[in-house]
């Protein structure tokens, strides 16, 4: 199940949460453990946790009385489907372009 | 070598540019007539178009649904804003999938060159997170290669 593209665009849109990401990528992290690099306050990161969370980017699991968030696995995968389509579409439908015009010009 | 040029300009612009050897008229006409559309506006290999609603005219409609064959696909809809054949198309487009993409503006230019004719193909993204992304269509599939491309493309240096 994946989260619409817009809530995925408008979560990356932001450049602390694209920070947050990338601290993710590194490996898990509370919101504590997230608030010290970012130097902005528990209830801030806390938003743009939810955000993330929202956009499916970021899982967070309960260990004790820890919320430990890590990126989602597929969370991009939509939107890389969409854009990997784009370009390699576009490289294939110019080709093809090619071939038509050449068809058309030896009329 | 490909012969298409994709490049960037200020924090939202992608800007696609091909030469094609036919001239203006004939660009232009493949881009706006319907049956010549469904021939190459397929994607990858093996996409058909069975349905294709191209209305070149201001305010007209674009519909364009891919179907991969084996009961997948997906639409795109759009809507054109000025024509100024056989050198400028302007219009706006998002895919749907089945949720719509951002909107994405895109102003194509055709231009004599020799026999041939000059591609430039403005397209403008609602921001700069859309655009990044968009940017980092070049690499593989796949899990790995998300990661490097969240790491790489989408994400800001030395975050």
């Amino acid at each position: 199940m994946h989260a619409p593209l817009d809530a995925v665009c408008s979560a990356l849109a932001d450049p602390t949460r694209r920070a947050i990401l990338a601290r993710l990528a590194a490996g898990e992290a509370t919101v504590n453990e997230l608030v010290e690099p970012f130097e902005i306050s528990q209830p801030a990161i806390s938003r743009h946790l939810r955000v993330l969370e929202h956009a499916g980017l970021i899982l967070r699991r309960v260990d004790g009385n820890r919320r430990p968030c890590r990126l989602a696995p597929d969370a991009l995968h939509e939107l890389d489907d969409y854009l990997s389509m784009l370009k390699k579409g576009m490289e294939a439908n110019y080709a093809r372009l090619d071939r038509l015009l050449a068809k058309r010009s030896r009329r | 070598m490909s012969k298409l040029s994709l490049t960037t300009e200020g924090d939202t612009i992608v800007v696609v540019k091909r030469r094609f050897d036919a001239p203006p008229e004939e660009v232009y006409r493949a881009h706006t007539d319907p049956e010549l559309v469904q021939q190459w506006m397929l994607g990858p290999e093996g996409w058909t178009m069975p349905v294709c609603i191209c209305e070149a005219r201001p305010g007209g409609s674009i519909r364009y649904e891919w179907s991969d064959g084996k009961g997948g696909g997906f639409y795109l809809t759009g809507e054109f804003i000025e024509l100024d054949p056989p050198h400028r198309i302007l219009h706006v487009e998002r895919m749907h999938l089945p949720d719509p993409t951002p909107d994405n503006r895109i102003e194509t230019i055709f231009t004599a060159d020799g026999s041939g004719t000059a591609m430039v193909m403005r397209m403008t993204l609602p921001n700069a997170a859309t655009r990044q992304a968009m940017l980092a269509t070049g690499m593989e599939h796949g899990m790995e290669a998300s990661y490097v491309r969240l790491e790489a493309q989408v994400l800001p240096a030395g975050a």
